[in-house]
């Protein structure tokens, strides 16, 4: 058992975890914003029902 | 009839048990459809690289070097990280993003759900592995074959071998895996919760932005991995601009089926006995299992804290579905939603999760490159 290169391993493991999230959060609000960009507006949805 | 006695006299024990190892993985590859395009190849060329004198890898004789096909296939293909990237190009292009762009939200289990890279990681330098060593063994959580091989070879492990065979099995293994995991996670009122689908509309011009601002996003933060998602995001991107249909089915069929082909083979070349046949490949195996588990536990116990907090309530098992075992996953986690209520479909709710985590399982495979590339 080697508990120091396990130790070692804990900043790296607890960086890439939050790291991980952050990215993907800023990913998340990044398809957020682009639907709502990108979203069709009701009048043209009314068009298209028509 | 001397060579024949000769090269017979070679064959030793850790051989033998190679051309075992090879026949059970054709065995699991035709009798039980377990990643038949993967796995065949790598069973036969287990056996081809461990017969004595093989001319399919490099051997060193007296009068010089004879190089090898599988060994050049791969310094050429594997070493160069080529064979992995090109595939990439063909995965991206076979998945749709859609149940995920409709659902942004879901990407966090996908994040949640790479937590066996990193528990594996500690885990494995904890036994005493090399801590390069541990890093490549702790991507088999990634639950992708590619990631594993690109990250195993650029941190130069010595186990590249084992590695990819526990990543390609493991996948495989998901519908066994996962099921009991989730069950010992999850009650029963949990697994009965139904999502509603959303209407939202997703537009052309998103689908064709998702994969370029992925490739920023995931460039800039964690550029080591780039090459990885860069050209998982192009595939994604010919298939879904509208103008490439012929080029996104040659990367989704051909090119996709001509590197796998080609990946298992060129594997195998790492599979020699003297690579194989060690008690650290029974760890590798063990910890594989590991990474796999608490990728599960990671996805499921983080939908389960969203729930504390959201009205609208999720249901837990869909967190499982986060690891990047296309499509496997997301079909385990919607059959055991039937299994609890035939009225719940968590299909595309799991699918969502699920490209998730091909997109998450990259960028953790970058982090692993930044940290100890």
């Amino acid at each position: 058992m080697n508990f120091s290169a396990f130790v070692g391993t804990l900043p790296n493991i607890l960086i890439g975890i939050v790291s991980i999230f952050v990215i993907t959060l800023v990913i998340v609000l990044c398809i957020a914003a682009l639907n709502k960009l990108t979203a069709p507006r009701k009048k043209d949805n009314d068009e298209e029902i028509k | 009839m001397g060579i024949l006695y000769e090269n017979l006299l070679k064959v030793e024990w850790q051989q033998v048990v190679m051309w075992v190892i090879g026949g059970l993985l054709i065995y699991l590859a035709i009798k039980k459809d377990m990643e038949p395009a993967l796995l065949l190849p790598m069973g036969f060329g287990a056996i081809l690289v461990n017969l004595p004198m093989s001319g399919a890898i490099t051997q060193v004789f007296e009068s010089g070097t004879e190089t090898g096909i599988l060994s050049w296939l791969f310094d050429f293909g594997i070493a160069t990280e080529v064979f992995p990237l090109l595939l990439f190009i063909g995965i991206g292009a076979m998945i749709d993003f859609e149940p995920l762009l409709t659902n942004p939200k879901l990407f966090l289990f996908g994040a949640a759900a790479q937590f066996g890279i990193f528990f594996t990681l500690g885990v494995a330098a904890l036994l005493g592995f090399d801590i390069k060593d541990a890093a490549s063994i702790a991507i088999i959580g990634a639950a992708d074959g590619p990631t594993s091989i690109f990250v195993a070879n650029i941190l130069k492990s010595n186990y590249i071998g084992p590695i990819v065979v526990a990543a390609y099995s493991y996948m495989s293994l998901v519908p066994i895996v996962q099921p009991p995991v989730i069950r010992l996670l999850t009650t029963k009122k949990e697994r009965l919760i139904r999502m509603p689908y959303g209407k939202v509309r997703i537009t052309k011009l998103t689908k064709i932005l998702f994969p370029i601002i992925v490739t920023i996003i995931a460039g800039i933060v964690s550029p080591r991995s780039v090459a990885l998602v860069g050209l998982l995001m192009f595939g994604n991107l010919i298939r879904e601009c509208g103008v490439l249909n012929s080029l996104s089915e040659t990367a989704q069929k051909v090119l996709a089926n001509l590197i796998t082909l080609f990946l298992g083979l060129t594997v195998a070349a790492s599979m020699t006995a003297e690579a194989f046949i060690n008690w650290r490949t029974l760890m590798i195996l063990a910890l594989g299992l590991v990474a796999f588990v608490f990728d599960t536990v990671g996805g499921v116990l983080f939908a389960k804290l969203l729930n504390l907090f959201s009205k609208n309530k999720i249901n837990p098992m869909i967190g499982a579905a986060g690891i990047s075992a296309f499509p496997m996953s997301a079909r385990v986690v919607h059959k055991m939603g039937l299994a609890e209520d035939k009225q719940n479909f968590l299909l595309m709710h799991a699918v969502g999760v699920n490209v998730s985590g091909q997109i998450a399982s990259v960028i953790a495979g970058g982090l692993i490159l930044s940290f100890y590339g």
